[in-house]
């Protein structure tokens, strides 16, 4: 994989994975027939999932030897947080690659509770869980060996941006592929400039409602209904038939790709272009269709949201403005 | 340290701390009735910070989100009673936006206390009196919430020392 000796330099790419749960990896190679294409333009000169790279080598490259580094997952460990500097300082553009980076995702959701929380779910007070003598990973454990060491577990889960510098950020969970080989194409042939402002790329600025094959009948929604428990009828917006559905407070690029296979959107491109808060947009739009006449029967029907914060804000909590659980 | 840890100064002279609220009034009937309990010279604290709305059904949820986000102790909305509404059924939207908002609120620790949604019509400045007083006492009694210092002490947002748990 090293540099192949021809005329024109190779683009060095590197690809992250931190708090994140792999799909972002697999989601580059969505690519498909185009990875040859990008094996062409460019050197995979770390990329953890895929090949054996360790962080001396990336340690070792001089500054901005990387061209293009894909970072995907939140900040979560300390190790996250080391690597997250040492690829800022080694690439030239640092692209938030999926919806862990850019606003945290699902592991921003543990923001709501705290790490006593998580331990406790995680090893003590499950049903799934035998731990008898209450064994809790540490940071450093003494064994014949010597010490024995992990990375630190912080209180709370960060973006990327929290953290470093980033100049472009792919949406999605995950990002869908033609939107991340056009984001590709752009930056290899240089379209873009090297450093941004956290700039979304691979995605339009519309929400998912403007890619939704579905026909809005502007009736107003009767009663809240999640997708195990009705099937929906076809043809017909879903937030209408009363299935909490994100679209109109998310942005597009995906293709309404949820939608169209039956399910409603889930909000994984965060917010759209001129949304600050995913969530508390999607209760002003919620809160418009509603069929109440009455505070008892608004309130009646809004008991029927299951888990709002959760739903609300399922991708974009590091992002919103009250950020976490006090 | 952020610079708007700081707002939670004292608001009296006396230097003995006081709640800062926001309160979000429709133009048609709650701020006239703010105006009226004014003119009626009644006595009510001056704790809560009147931004006036053409409609309660403008207030976005984000609007209350914000306020909390920036350090205010709570936060109050107003409108027209439902039938009243100088746009027919702005006020509808209030109505179904709050108990939805309130859940979020709540949801991230906020508490229910700190967040009001009242009906008040032009005619009722006693109403808005009695609203302000008890929920300035309510507030009082809790304390200040100072989000951006929890927020800051939690080291969630750009620029914070990352601190592992248990250190």
């Amino acid at each position: 994989m090293s540099g192949n000796g021809d005329a024109a330099p190779k683009l060095k790419v590197a690809m992250y994975w931190a708090a994140s749960c792999g799909g972002c990896d697999i989601s580059l190679l969505e690519i498909g027939v185009n990875l040859l294409e990008l094996i062409k333009i460019a050197d995979v000169v770390f990329w953890p999932c895929a090949a054996d790279f360790k962080y001396q080598h990336v340690a070792d490259y001089p500054d901005e030897y990387i061209d293009v580094c894909f970072y995907n997952g939140a900040v979560r460990t300390s190790e996250q947080e080391e690597i997250a500097r040492l690829l800022r300082r080694k690439s030239k553009t640092l692209i938030s690659y999926g919806e862990c980076a850019i606003d945290g995702g699902i592991p921003a959701l543990a923001n709501l509770t705290n790490p006593k929380g998580i331990y406790d779910a995680a090893y003590h007070h499950n049903p799934s869980i035998d731990n008898p003598d209450g064994v809790e990973p540490q940071p450093i454990t003494e064994c014949e060996y010597g010490e024995l060491e992990i990375p630190k577990f912080y209180d709370q889960v960060l973006r990327l941006k929290d953290v470093v510098e980033v100049d472009y950020e792919i949406p999605g969970c995950p990002p869908q592929a033609e939107r991340v080989w056009e984001a590709i194409q752009a930056v290899a042939g240089g379209a873009v400039p090297a450093r941004n402002n956290a700039v979304k790329v691979a995605c339009f600025d519309k929400s998912v409602c403007d890619e939704c094959p579905l026909e809005k009948r502007l009736t107003k929604i009767k009663e809240f209904k999640r997708p195990h428990e009705a099937r929906p009828e076809p043809d017909w917006c879903l937030l209408e038939q009363g299935f909490v559905c994100l679209g109109r407070a998310t942005r597009s690029g995906c293709g309404a790709l949820c939608i169209k296979g039956g399910l409603p959107c889930r909000g994984c491109y965060g917010p759209s272009s001129n949304v600050e808060d995913q969530g508390t947009a999607m209760i002003s739009a919620i809160a418009s269709i509603l069929d109440a006449e009455t505070e008892e029967r608004a309130k009646q029907l809004i008991d029927e949201i299951v888990d709002p914060v959760g739903t609300f804000y399922r991708f974009s909590l590091g992002s919103s403005h009250l950020k976490a659980h006090k | 340290m952020p610079e708007h840890a700081t707002s939670q100064v004292s608001r009296t002279e006396t230097g003995v701390w006081t709640p800062r609220i926001v309160g979000f009034l429709c133009y048609w009937c709650s701020y006239t009735g703010a105006d009226a309990a004014g003119t009626a010279r009644m006595k009510y604290p001056a704790n809560v910070d009147i931004i006036r709305v053409m409609c309660s059904g403008r207030v976005d949820p984000e609007l209350i989100t914000t306020a909390f986000s920036r350090g205010a102790d709570g936060v109050l909305v107003c409108g027209c009673h439902i039938g009243d509404c100088h746009y027919i059924n702005g006020n509808h939207k209030t109505m179904a936006r709050m108990p939805l908002i309130r859940k979020v609120i709540e949801g991230m620790g906020i508490e229910p206390d700190r967040f009001r949604h009242e009906w008040v019509s032009a005619a009722e400045g006693e109403k808005f009196k009695e609203v302000v007083t008890d929920m300035t006492a309510k507030v009082t009694a809790l304390g200040p919430l100072n989000w951006p210092q929890l927020m800051y002490d939690r080291g969630v947002g750009h620029g914070h020392d990352l601190k592992p748990w248990g250190e």
